[in-house]
């Protein structure tokens, strides 16, 4: 078993599925001779040539358009938008098109592409480096949305992101490419090493789009969470000592609704936490789907706890971005509240 | 006292609005034969003259002169014939079952049939067209079954889309024709990316792009224009100008100050300008283009110069922002009746044999339509479990609950 960083398992993911399949092809601005802006295809030019991984003109919907027409033809893209915050000039090749040729063409022709994007905040990016945008893409039928938060998840998302038959949106928060983040911006930078999910195997496997992942077992509430915010949830229980289980729901939609409602209908009481905005957020849909699962066996009101409803500031960001102790002190309030 | 007078803001405007007398005088007819063919494999750089002039074959005596004239099979010019005349007898019946309120909408294309038919006619097997709505004639030229093309237009129970798409947004693999989307674009930059997948896999197939003049104001038709320039793939990039997008003039996607087809020149892409009313000229100039992609010399866009007689679809009516006698005035005239002449005057047809075409298309399309309805008219028989199908590959379990909720 190899030690791999974020950044390392998903160039493993796409290093293994461009020598399996000759029909994967890796561009995106940046990503070919230079490896990308967070090296995520460094290497892979060379070793795959430049039919294979190549860069592509500052386009994004360009980057889409033409995987789309590329995945008609019969090739598996792996596109990456350099920013999530950027994929906004894609979002109707996304919405209009990728997500919707399987059906308005009765299966003709189908768009198995996997479009890569960095997403999230505590990098101090400002607004348009920080973003977390999952909900505009859980919105739309036929897309697929994925937030892995380790390395091993990622690998192995995204090999069966690149291997499904329909596009999958994989967004992938950067504060946690280099090592996992616990929201304490003011404490040595931890690292990937030693850490059980940074064993990462070199070769091909698959971790299932659609199911979540048990973070941590627990008793009194249930904290339903993705990407960087997994680490903020367990930092917030380790401070707080209130013994929360913790799940990590790796792909948003479809969604794993059973492991989560599982979970409520035992602890009773349930945080959602997430980086985005919270007017109609992810947290939204969560909210809803627990609530008609789980009316009956809630103590307290479901709460969220997410990004404030603004621009993501730059200076202010430790102010922006729901740290442990914002999480630890809601945790605490949802302890409290009336059953 | 400022130094300025006060800005000004332009808004273009046709030459004429209804009540007004239908007005071409700006715009200019080279006569046919006269604008130079150069080899395929020329410097694009020595070329930029084909966008700005207007190539033409036929001329007023309907002979086919000049370079592009070439020679081109017989046999290849009745079929052309007969489909542009069966495209026209198929819209027109489409039209009367749209008045009859047996399907909800219908778009024509008269006027523009030599476009589709000409290209197809020079495409081959395997390649793959990105249409819009208006080329139906690309499906009716290599003989899709026309019940098929109703059903759809029908969204009955034989429907291939299953009652999910808009009348006349076909999808047919099989021939070549990629899923039209109703959002204007989106298509130009599928062509350039399924091309440069041909190219990667060093395929031999090559694909087409078609966009209206309208919609080249859209973003994906620079972001087209960039990935082809840059990675040249095997593409030919249409634009159908027919002058008309809905009810805004060319002068509003900026089609006054420059043609549509220099628009290529800034991106290093050879572009022709070509009378698209000239099935001979369209034929050739299809083939040249085709012959440059499949040769690997790269992308070329083609504007092709047409004028959309027919409303824009059947929800609006022309004689609202347009004088109803243009399309009569419009200079280069009907493809359908240029092609008739051309051949009458080789010996190739006759005024006899086109009123028997004529009766033969309205009565096979009459006919088609008869048995295309026994499948239901205006979304009959489509089936609500088609609602949830194909959303996926495989149907996500929320997606199994909600058609349950339905109850289908």
């Amino acid at each position: 078993m190899a030690q791999m960083s974020m950044i390392e398992a998903i160039r493993s993911a796409m290093d293994v599925m461009l020598g399996r399949d000759e029909n994967v092809v890796v561009f995106g601005e940046d990503v070919g001779y230079f490896g990308g802006v967070f090296r995520c295809t460094a290497g892979l030019q060379e070793k795959y040539g430049p039919t294979r991984v190549f860069d592509s003109p500052i386009n994004e919907s360009g980057i889409v358009g033409a995987g789309i027409g590329m995945a008609a033809y019969g090739l598996r893209p792996c596109v990456e938008v350099q920013f999530a915050d950027y994929i906004y000039p894609a979002y109707d090749q996304i919405v209009s098109e990728a997500a919707r040729l399987r059906y308005r063409s009765a299966g003709q022709f189908t768009a198995s592409m996997t479009i890569r994007s960095p997403c999230g905040g505590g990098i101090f990016g400002g607004q348009t480096h920080s973003q977390s945008p999952e909900a505009l893409f859980t919105h739309v039928s036929g897309l697929k949305t994925i937030v892995p938060s380790t390395p091993y998840d990622a690998k192995g998302l995204l090999i069966s992101a690149i291997e499904d038959d329909d596009p999958v949106v994989f967004l992938e928060p950067k504060r946690l490419y280099n090592g996992p983040f616990d929201g304490h911006p003011d404490r040595p930078a931890q690292s990937w090493a030693g850490h059980p999910q940074g064993d990462v195997p070199e070769d091909h496997y698959t971790v299932p789009i659609g199911k979540a992942r048990l973070v941590r077992d627990g008793f009194d509430a249930t904290i339903v969470t993705y990407g960087t915010m997994c680490f903020v949830a367990e930092a917030a229980v380790s401070e707080t000592g209130i013994d929360a289980e913790i799940i990590d729901l790796r792909t948003l939609l479809p969604l794993d609704i059973d492991t989560i409602a599982n979970s409520v209908r035992k602890t009773g009481r349930c945080m959602i936490l997430h980086e985005a905005t919270r007017t109609s957020g992810f947290g939204a849909e969560l909210s809803a789907q627990i609530q008609e699962e789980c009316f009956y066996n809630l103590e307290a009101p479901i709460v969220r706890v997410t990004g404030w409803d603004t621009p993501y500031p730059h200076a202010q960001e430790w102010q922006y971005f729901p740290g442990p102790e914002r999480v630890g002190r809601e945790l605490t309030n949802l302890m409290e509240a009336a059953s | 006292m400022p130094e300025y007078s006060p800005l000004t803001f332009r808004v273009p405007e046709p030459p004429v609005r209804p009540g007004g007398e239908p007005d071409f005088s700006k715009f200019d007819v080279p006569k046919a034969g006269t604008v130079r063919r150069p080899e395929v494999d020329s410097d694009p750089d020595d070329m930029k003259d084909l966008a700005t002039s207007l190539i033409r074959v036929l001329n007023r005596n309907a002979e086919a002169v000049g370079p592009w004239a070439g020679d081109i099979d017989t046999d290849l010019l009745l079929h052309g014939l007969r489909s542009m005349m069966r495209t026209r007898s198929f819209d027109e019946r489409m039209m009367t079952l749209q008045r009859q309120g047996k399907t909800s909408f219908y778009m024509k294309c008269t006027g523009e049939e030599a476009i589709a038919v000409g290209q197809q006619l020079a495409l081959l097997p395997g390649d793959m067209n990105f249409p819009t709505y208006r080329q139906q004639g690309l499906l009716i030229c290599q003989d899709y079954p026309i019940v098929d093309m109703i059903c759809q237009i029908l969204s009955n129970e034989r429907d291939p889309l299953h009652g999910r798409q808009l009348p006349v947004l076909y999808s047919a693999r099989e021939y070549g024709f990629f899923t039209i989307s109703g959002n204007l674009g989106t298509q130009y930059i599928h062509a350039v990316g399924w091309a440069m997948a041909s190219a990667i896999k060093g395929d031999t197939k090559i694909a087409t792009g078609w966009i209206g003049d309208g919609s080249t104001a859209e973003n994906d038709f620079h972001a087209a224009l960039v990935n082809a320039s840059v990675y040249q793939p095997p593409v030919v990039l249409n634009i159908v100008n027919n002058q008309w997008a809905i009810s805004s003039y060319q002068g509003i996607a900026g089609g006054d100050l420059a043609t549509f087809a220099e628009r290529a020149l800034g991106y290093g892409i050879p572009s022709l300008r070509v009378d698209g009313n000239d099935f001979i000229a369209v034929h050739q100039v299809s083939k040249w283009a085709i012959e440059r992609a499949r040769r690997n010399l790269g992308p070329t866009l083609i504007e092709w110069v047409t004028y959309r007689v027919a409303p824009h679809s059947t929800s609006d009516d022309p004689s609202k922002y347009r004088p109803r006698e243009e399309s009569a005035a419009w200079p280069l005239g009907d493809p359908i009746l240029r092609l008739k002449n051309h051949l009458i005057q080789r010996g190739l047809w006759s005024e006899e044999r086109h009123k028997q075409a004529e009766a033969e298309f309205d009565e096979e399309m009459r006919l088609t339509a008869k048995e295309a309805e026994r499948y239901g008219v205006m979304g009959e028989g489509a089936s609500d479990r088609d609602i949830f199908e194909d959303v996926y590959k495989d149907m996500p379990p929320h997606l199994s609950k909600q058609r349950q909720e339905l109850g289908v």
